[in-house]
């Protein structure tokens, strides 16, 4: 099987490495050959922010490149669009569509893109956009919405949604399993 | 057992499952994990020291009382262990001892991308450089066989890719070696010249045995291809890359022992393939030692020096057809890190910039202090620099800079090396103000207790360093303490402690506002009847504050109340919010 890449995308903060940590654990599961590659340290502070997920029977490079990936799931409507260009042409944006600016538009010296989702639909990706704060909010946190956007990837996977389940048991703290179980069937299923 | 682990905590795992005893390390990006996680093991000891140099010595001390020993850093922290670094060469070990070291090409989290391999070749040391986190425990396990069997320190070298990428790995049981009795042996161990003298020779065969266990080991090995026209020789990341882009169709010899290097393996490897080319990031480590073996090849000259490789890099190179796809026509403004919002240094720095002071900052979260709207930093260079660098500023400035110029600098940074500096100010008599941005924890590196916290790396009550008696003891007179949440007391401070003519620290006080037990406030409301939108509250540069259809707005899901933003409103339109 040719290597299949998911990108993480997001502001730092926003729990992208839990959703890679799920990943990882669930197709390691399957039998596959996997490599997370994350973000430590600086850039974690409130900047931008991307996670690599690979799979499959063997996988040299942890990172993804220009064109590569078959996923890119982002946690900020900005982020994704900052992204694209490392979508394959055949890929697929799973992104919030909620919006946090940048410093440099909070000071004035940018301006928040308008219209986003349909630009990113205009540049021929597919795209599927969804609020996952307001889904996330409606699971008990919202600080849920990495489990909302996992819910709407697993769509896109020939699996049971109980391996995805099983996978979130063994990567969530029990306190929060529940709020977290919500997210991702309210994710899949909205 | 099969398991995803970072490459820190795979060789975390290679520590455990070798026997190590003690861990020393100082925290630091890419590099922290590796210490985290041996803590997390009750067979290990493990520790945050203030220092590398620190860590280091503790290290060796550990190996010399006869167990397995550990320290961890990143690249610019091997800078400051350089200096037992050198000797322990000398000395070698009692038992095993690992120098862990974890590069940052692409300086993701680091002030520059120097290449910590060229310590290996200086300090004549063994290195070995895995390329994922099974190699990462593998390479930790054998790497203490050869520091007993050669008698050697030997350096471990990640990088940021390795240290943190999650790969498969296959864990196994912990073994326990006997400890190796410690004996006094004087002309081994106490490095005075007569006896290193006769060290010295015992290095350089060292080395040379060690070339020779190079040629035969399986770290260092060859992959045959279907085309002989190009033979690449790679390492690390590097020769992930490569794999991803040529499959088997290139023969590759993949160096997992950097140094010292398989001279004939190498010269045999070349003479099998029409062009030799070597892809490694950061210099051309590999390819200098192969020039000086008068071999020709394709190197740097295709390579970048500058930053990391990846697969379409490296396919380019290569006359592969790289991946490209289409970014979206639009100017995407930039995400840089900012300061959290309640962060305690916002408004220090805000201070120092409203008395457009010049401040010489340091390594820290506070180090984003330089961006605007604060933009309040002249220089950042290394750990400790801020409080050393203030001294030779005023110094060369015969007093024309006294009053305008402060330091910055981090508690955990402080303990680090800034300490030295100070004592330096208080001997040598400049009129420094240093600040101390005491928020309780080492923060950037993803919050790490440091002596000044009261609490050990496994999380235990401690001993405290006081910062005030500390500072008094070296010879600082005055010391006070100020709340950076509360601007007004801030510029009192600075501005009394920049007038007095004589050295003083300045401690500004109060815990990150991420730390888990820091209480937060409801976040503010904008009462838009008073609101005019003169973006004063925008001065402070606060990810939860924008301002939108000439009013300010306030980001509930970010705001923590720290009320450093009303201190900046005439028009009081900031409030807590039982007040509207």
């Amino acid at each position: 099987m040719q290597t299949k890449n998911i990108m993480i995308v997001g502001v730092g903060g926003q729990g992208t490495l839990l959703a890679s940590k799920l990943l990882g654990r669930l197709l390691l599961d399957q039998g596959y050959d996997v490599k997370v590659s994350e973000v430590h340290g600086m850039s974690q502070r409130g900047g931008s922010v991307v996670t690599y997920v690979r799979y499959g029977d063997k996988v040299y490079s942890p990172v993804i490149d220009k064109g590569e990936a078959d996923f890119i799931v982002s946690f900020e409507l900005l982020e994704a669009a900052r992204w694209l260009e490392f979508l394959r042409p055949d890929g697929r944006v799973i992104t919030n569509t909620q919006q946090i600016n940048p410093m440099p538009v909070i000071t004035g010296a940018a301006e928040y893109p308008e219209d986003l989702v349909a630009k990113l639909a205009a540049s021929g990706a597919r795209v599927d956009a969804m609020d996952a704060l307001a889904l996330a909010g409606q699971a008990g946190s919202s600080r849920a919405v990495n489990l909302v956007l996992m819910g709407r990837l697993s769509r896109y996977f020939d699996l049971p949604e109980e391996l995805w389940q099983q996978a979130i048991a063994k990567s969530v703290p029990e306190k929060f399993l529940e709020l977290n179980r919500m997210a991702f069937h309210l994710g899949r299923n909205s | 057992m099969k398991t995803l682990m970072l490459g820190n905590e795979a060789v975390a795992r290679g520590l455990y499952e070798a026997g190590c005893a003690v861990v020393s390390s100082y925290p630091a990006t890419p590099s922290t994990e590796i210490t985290e996680a041996a803590a997390k093991y009750p067979e290990i000891y493990a520790e945050w020291a203030p220092n590398e140099k620190v860590a280091m010595e503790t290290a060796f001390g550990a190996c010399l009382a006869g167990k397995r020993s550990f320290c961890g850093m990143k690249h610019v922290g091997l800078n400051v262990a350089a200096d037992p670094l050198f000797t322990i060469a000398y000395t070698g070990v009692n038992a095993g001892m690992i120098i862990g070291v974890a590069d940052d090409a692409g300086m993701h989290s680091s002030q520059n991308e120097q290449d910590s391999r060229h310590y290996a070749r200086a300090a004549k040391l063994p290195m070995l450089e895995p390329a994922d986190s099974g190699e990462a425990l593998a390479f930790t396990k054998l790497a203490y066989e050869l520091s007993e069997r050669f008698d050697t320190p030997v350096l471990l070298k990640m990088c940021t890719r390795v240290s943190h990428s999650q790969s498969v790995v296959e864990t196994g049981e912990r073994a326990e070696p006997a400890p190796v009795p410690y004996e006094k042996k004087p002309a081994k161990y106490i490095m005075m010249p007569g006896y290193a003298k006769l060290r010295h020779p015992v290095v350089e065969e060292r080395l040379a045995a060690l070339a020779e266990y190079a040629e035969t080991t399986p770290l260092n090995r060859v992959e045959a291809g279907s085309d002989r026209k190009i033979g690449i020789i790679t390492s690390s990341t590097s020769y992930q890359y490569v794999k991803e882009v040529c499959g088997d169709k290139y023969p590759v010899l993949k160096l997992g022992m950097i140094w010292p290097m398989p001279d004939q393996k190498i010269k045999e490897f070349a003479a099998s393939v029409d062009l030799l080319t070597v892809v490694e990031e950061l210099d051309g480590f590999i390819e200098d030692h192969c020039r000086a073996l008068g071999l020709a090849l394709a190197g740097k000259d295709y390579f970048s020096p500058i930053g990391e490789l990846s697969q379409n890099l490296v396919a380019e190179k290569l006359g592969a057809v790289p991946d490209s796809g289409k970014a979206l026509e639009e100017n995407i403004p930039a995400r840089p890190p900012v300061m959290c919002a309640g962060c305690p240094h916002r408004g220090l720095f805000y201070t120092l910039n409203k008395l457009k002071l010049t401040v010489l900052g340091d390594i820290g979260c506070y180090t984003l202090g330089a961006v605007p709207p604060l933009a309040a930093i002249d220089s950042t260079i290394c750990m400790g620099a801020s409080v050393s660098g203030i001294h030779g500023f005023l110094k060369a400035s015969g007093g024309e800079r006294d009053g305008k110029t402060v330091a910055v600098i981090g508690d955990s940074t402080f303990m680090h090396s800034g300490i030295t500096g100070l004592v330096n100010i208080a001997y040598n008599e400049s009129n420094a103000t240093v600040i101390i941005l005491d928020n309780s924890i080492t923060g950037m590196t993803g919050h790490q207790q440091n002596p000044t916290t009261g609490f050990n790396l496994k999380g235990d009550p401690c001993t405290k360093i006081d910062l005030e008696s500390l500072c008094r003891a070296v010879g600082i007179r005055r010391v006070r303490v100020v709340d950076p949440y509360d601007l007004g007391q801030c510029e009192t401070a600075i501005r009394e402690e920049l007038a007095v003519g004589e050295a003083s620290v300045i401690i500004s006080r109060r815990p990150c506002a991420l730390l888990k037990y820091v209480k937060h406030k409801a976040p503010l409301v904008v009462d838009t009847a008073k609101c005019v939108g003169c973006k004063a509250c925008m001065k402070i540069g606060c990810p939860a504050i924008s301002v939108r259809d000439g009013k300010a707005g306030v980001d509930a899901t970010l705001c923590v109340g720290c009320g450093v933003c009303q201190q900046l409103c005439r028009f009081d339109a900031l409030q807590a919010p039982q007040e509207v």
